[in-house]
């Protein structure tokens, strides 16, 4: 049966087998050769409209569209040839003819699969001596900006609305070389969730992130593999720095998880990332006296203070921000602190907002990204859904209290007042904070490494897109030190040695390494149970 | 009343009652051996009617001129679903006007053979797709179908027979490529006018996904004559591979333009000398477009060996398409005549495919600059490149119709276009 549904083609005097379906655009990606192509798109129906993607099929009467022509067995195809370069040449040509090639002052230019593809086959000069058709601008509303001039018609953008948001908000008017990219009368794109999508998959400059507009050049952006860390579905990301500041972030493709997408969400909540009032240097009061301090000397102080307050009982609260390196050096320091339980507050909003076009993919309810790495550490979720209140116990302790990553904002000026020793590592500075003993500055998820656990049990890794603020260290690291100093054993030097001790401690953890994460994440060992329910 | 211009030497098969209004009324039909040929079609079977349009050698009118009964033998047996059948009556062709004659005059003719090969491709809806502007045509056709169901032709129980056969009237809004099949079927269906990639083709997934099979009036209408007097009554006229009659649009610098039914394979100029009385006021012929606007372009010479089939007219370097003769005399612009066909194109294409939405477009600007007298030589050699990339890289051949009359042209009349371009070199404009 295997047998029967390979089929073998040459293409480019290659020999390829793929599966019986597959299109010649596809089967020639196996080998390493790219068909340009505009309007196909692989998480779309391929309406053959843009007709770039013609390759030479012998035997066949004429060029054929690649991405729906299916491979056929023993076909020769060429992809190269002087027919094929041809047609694409002069489809290439068609498309400047009113083309503005305002690329100076065009976002896309960098990206732009126009640029690109003229570069690389098309003419050297263009023979168009008429005027230019002249459409103007649109704003269709939310974040996006359409350049009607620079469209090239793939239609890439109406079928997204059509087919994987579902909700048709676009569509093409007039016909010939009037058609246009339209929205229904005032319409627009407002109050959908995931229209940012079509920016990306804007082969040119016509649809932009009004966001993004002037902002940066494409080649100045350094791009920085990530995991969205604004809900729970941790979508894959790519985060476009440039100066040490997020400028951008963009989808990074990963089918188990959110395909070729992201939200609108996810997409605009980036600020936060290059906010400025960080926390630069460990702060330690004592004596009614606040100073900054070198780690060394800070962190030597701690251990001489906290487990005389961890006597009097140890509190612990993290963040679902944390990653699970974090959040597991976190709970083994409390742990050996004598502290069992470790709090952690979530956000949870009322309306998940689904992609209906793509399986399981969603903005979740959980405005979070390792709520599930924290669950499977054992932690204790408390609060309410605004991620407010649960901590009247913690507030008024008198003993040790241990704060990761939560930045307090719902607790007064009150929080910690009668703790004995109070330690808090957070990127940012705040009020509750203030009564801290130990202030001590860690990095975000944009300037570590490290892995989330996504609501499927996905353990993804993200990597540092940007330099750290001042003396800040990744918390695993922090911790890993102090933690170190107490038992003799060795600290972590690295994010996978991390990861390494939390898998050898964590039955959820276990068999999954570092490495084997890869770039597209890995799920966790699904616990088998006689007992329990599901 | 008579209708406009007749000729003795033609052979009227479909076109006998043109300019007779009380054919139009169902009795008449009925009474001059109408819906006949249905009555032995249901009576033969499906298998039957195709066997007897396969042997007449009946090819589609619409202008590709693929034989009618092989096209409906592709429709599926048993396929379980629903079929279709689509009558194409968006005449929309620059120079043709033979279905709407057809439609005007006979409607029962057209209902009858439209419900003959319903029956022979098991589909139980037929929907005949007229052009939107066909206003009072329309009309006519709707009243001939509400007498047809009034008489037991259409509906539930055709005749008696327990068939199930429906007739809608479908009018589209005006669109010349909703009359490429693909594209009507989805101006049919409710959505943009624009062909569909093929394959799959109509007859596995066409109208509402189910199979289909287009047809031309000029087709159907030819249908339940074959079926009544057989294949080798349909032979008699035409030649071996075109037999039958077929209806000529004559049009432009001839004295009696108008609608001819004439045996295929009649030569052109005797068509034009003698059906159509010769050249308007005795000038030179310089140019024939033998099929409509989308074929190439005739000269003077090669019209003088060709016949009007569809073999004869390609072997003169041209299409018989829909059999629209355009006769342009020594007075022509050819460069503006083709300008124009090109603007045609440009209006009318649908956008989709590159090549064609920028290139008849292109097209049309260098042909206007170039009547404008500000065309250079190497704009030739870019329309010849632009066609050749306009022609066979479309999903469908809007494209190589609107790029046929440019290359014929540039080859055949060049001088035209040379002059042109030194025109206006001498006052200096280029």
């Amino acid at each position: 049966m295997a047998e029967s549904n390979e089929i073998t083609l040459t293409i480019d005097g290659h020999e390829v087998s793929v599966r019986k379906g597959t299109t010649l655009l596809q089967a020639a990606q196996e080998i390493g050769t790219s068909v340009p192509h505009y309007c196909y798109h692989p998480g779309m129906s391929s309406p053959a409209m843009c007709r770039l993607c013609l390759v030479e099929v012998e035997g066949a009467p004429k060029p054929m569209p690649s991405c729906v022509t299916q491979a056929q067995d023993g076909q020769v195809v060429h992809t190269e040839s002087e027919l094929a370069l041809d047609m694409r040449r002069g489809v290439l040509e068609f498309y400047l003819v009113n083309h503005p090639l305002d690329c100076p002052i065009c976002d896309q230019s960098g990206e732009c699969k126009l640029q690109d593809y003229v570069h690389e086959e098309g003419r050297e000069h263009g023979r168009s001596r008429e005027p230019k058709r002249v459409f103007g601008r649109d704003d269709f509303g939310g974040d996006v900006l359409f350049y009607g001039d620079r469209c090239v018609m793939c239609t890439r953008c109406v079928r997204f609305m059509n087919e994987v948001e579902q909700d048709s908000r676009l569509t093409v008017v007039e016909r010939g070389n009037r058609s246009i990219i339209d929205t229904f009368f005032e319409e627009g794109l407002e109050g959908t969730y995931w229209h940012g999508n079509i920016v990306d998959i804007c082969p040119v400059g016509a649809l932009v992130s009004k966001d993004f507009l002037h902002k940066a050049r494409a080649w100045d952006l350094d791009h920085t593999d990530s995991v969205c860390p604004s809900c729970s579905q941790g979508c894959n990301v790519s985060l476009h720095t440039r100066d040490n500041l997020v400028q951008r972030i963009k989808p990074r493709e990963n089918l188990a998880v959110n395909g070729w997408w992201m939200c609108d969400y996810g997409r605009m909540n980036y600020e936060w990332i290059n906010a400025g009032h960080r926390l630069e240097a460990p702060l330690v009061r004592a004596d009614g006296d606040t100073r900054a301090m070198g780690w060394k000397e800070a962190l030597k102080a701690l251990l001489e203070r906290a487990p005389t307050a961890a006597a009097h009982g140890v509190k612990a609260v993290a963040s679902p921000h944390a990653s699970n390196e974090d959040l597991a050096a976190f709970q083994a320091l409390v742990r050996d602190l004598g502290g069992e339980d470790v709090l952690y507050r979530l956000r949870v909003v009322e309306n998940e907002r689904p992609l209906k076009g793509f399986p399981n993919l969603a903005r979740r309810r959980e405005l979070a990204p390792n709520a599930d790495g924290a669950e499977l550490l054992g932690m204790t979720r408390v609060g309410d859904d605004d991620a407010s209140g649960g901590l009247d116990e913690v507030a008024d302790h008198d003993g040790l209290i241990l704060v990761l990553g939560d930045d307090l904002d719902d607790q007064g000026e009150e929080f910690g007042r009668n703790a004995a020793c109070y330690i808090h590592l957070g990127a940012h500075g705040g009020t509750a904070p203030a009564n801290a003993h130990f202030l001590l500055p860690v990095t975000t998820f944009a300037e570590q490494e490290g892995t989330f656990t996504n609501r499927d049990g996905r353990v993804q890794r993200f990597w540092p897109s940007m330099e750290t603020a001042g003396a800040a260290r990744p918390p695993w690291f922090v911790l890993g030190v102090l933690l170190a100093e107490r038992t003799g054993a060795p600290a972590a030097r690295s994010a996978a040695e991390s990861f390494a001790q939390l898998s050898s401690r964590v039955d959820a953890f276990a068999g999954l390494t570092y490495e084997g994460l890869g770039a597209r994440g890995a799920v966790v060992n699904e616990t088998v149970s006689l007992t329990g329910g599901g | 009343m008579a209708y406009p211009y007749v000729s003795d030497q033609e052979v009227r098969v479909l076109s006998t009652h043109f300019g007779d209004p009380s054919h139009r009324r169902v009795d008449t039909y009925v009474e001059r051996g109408g819906y006949e040929a249905l009555k032995k079609a249901l009576e033969v079977g499906p298998q039957g009617v195709i066997d007897v349009v396969k042997d007449s050698g009946l090819r589609g009118r619409g202008g590709a001129g693929f034989p009618a009964g092989v096209k409906w033998s592709f429709m599926p047996k048993d396929s379980g679903k629903p079929h279709y059948l689509l009558c194409n009556a968006d005449e929309s062709e620059p120079g043709t006007f033979k279905d709407r004659e057809l439609l005007r005059w006979d409607p029962h003719q057209l209902l009858e053979g439209c419900l003959i090969a319903a029956y022979a491709i098991g589909a139980e809806q037929v929907y005949i797709y007229c052009r939107g502007e066909f206003f009072e045509t329309t009309q006519i056709l709707a009243k001939a179908l509400e007498d047809a169901y009034e008489k037991g032709y259409v509906g539930e129980d055709v005749m008696g027979s327990g068939t199930t056969i429906h007739v809608t009237v479908h009018v589209g809004a005006g669109a010349y490529i909703c009359g490429e099949e693909t594209g009507l079927m989805n101006s049919l269906e409710g959505k943009r006018g624009q062909p569909r990639v093929k394959p799959p083709f109509p007859a596995a997934v066409g109208a509402f996904g189910m199979p289909s099979t287009v047809n031309n009036v000029e087709t159907l209408s030819a249908v339940p004559h074959i079926v009544k007097n057989g294949a080798d009554w349909y032979r008699q006229w035409g030649t071996e591979k075109s037999p039958g009659t077929k209806l000529f649009c004559v049009s432009g610098h001839v004295e009696r333009p108008g609608n001819y039914e004439l045996p295929l394979g009649f030569p052109l100029m005797k068509l034009i000398e003698e059906v159509c009385g010769g050249m308007k006021d005795g000038r030179a012929l310089k140019s024939v477009i033998p099929g409509g606007s989308s074929v190439p372009l005739l000269n003077a010479e090669e019209c003088a060996a060709c016949s009007l089939d569809y073999e004869g007219v390609q072997e003169a370097g041209s299409m018989l398409g829909c059999a629209s003769v355009i006769v342009m005399d020594e007075t022509t612009d050819i460069v503006k005549q083709v300008r124009r066909m090109v603007s045609f194109y440009a209006h009318e294409s649908c956008g989709q495919c590159t090549p064609c939405r920028e290139g008849t477009a292109w097209m049309t600007k260098i042909l206007q600059r170039i009547e404008d007298g500000r065309g250079t030589e190497e704009d030739l050699d870019t329309l010849l490149s632009m066609s050749r990339q306009m022609t066979g890289t479309t999903i469908c051949v809007l494209s190589d119709s609107a790029a046929a009359p440019v290359v014929s042209s540039i080859e055949k009349f060049r001088d035209e276009y040379l002059a042109l371009i030194r025109r206006g070199e001498r006052v200096g404009a280029a």
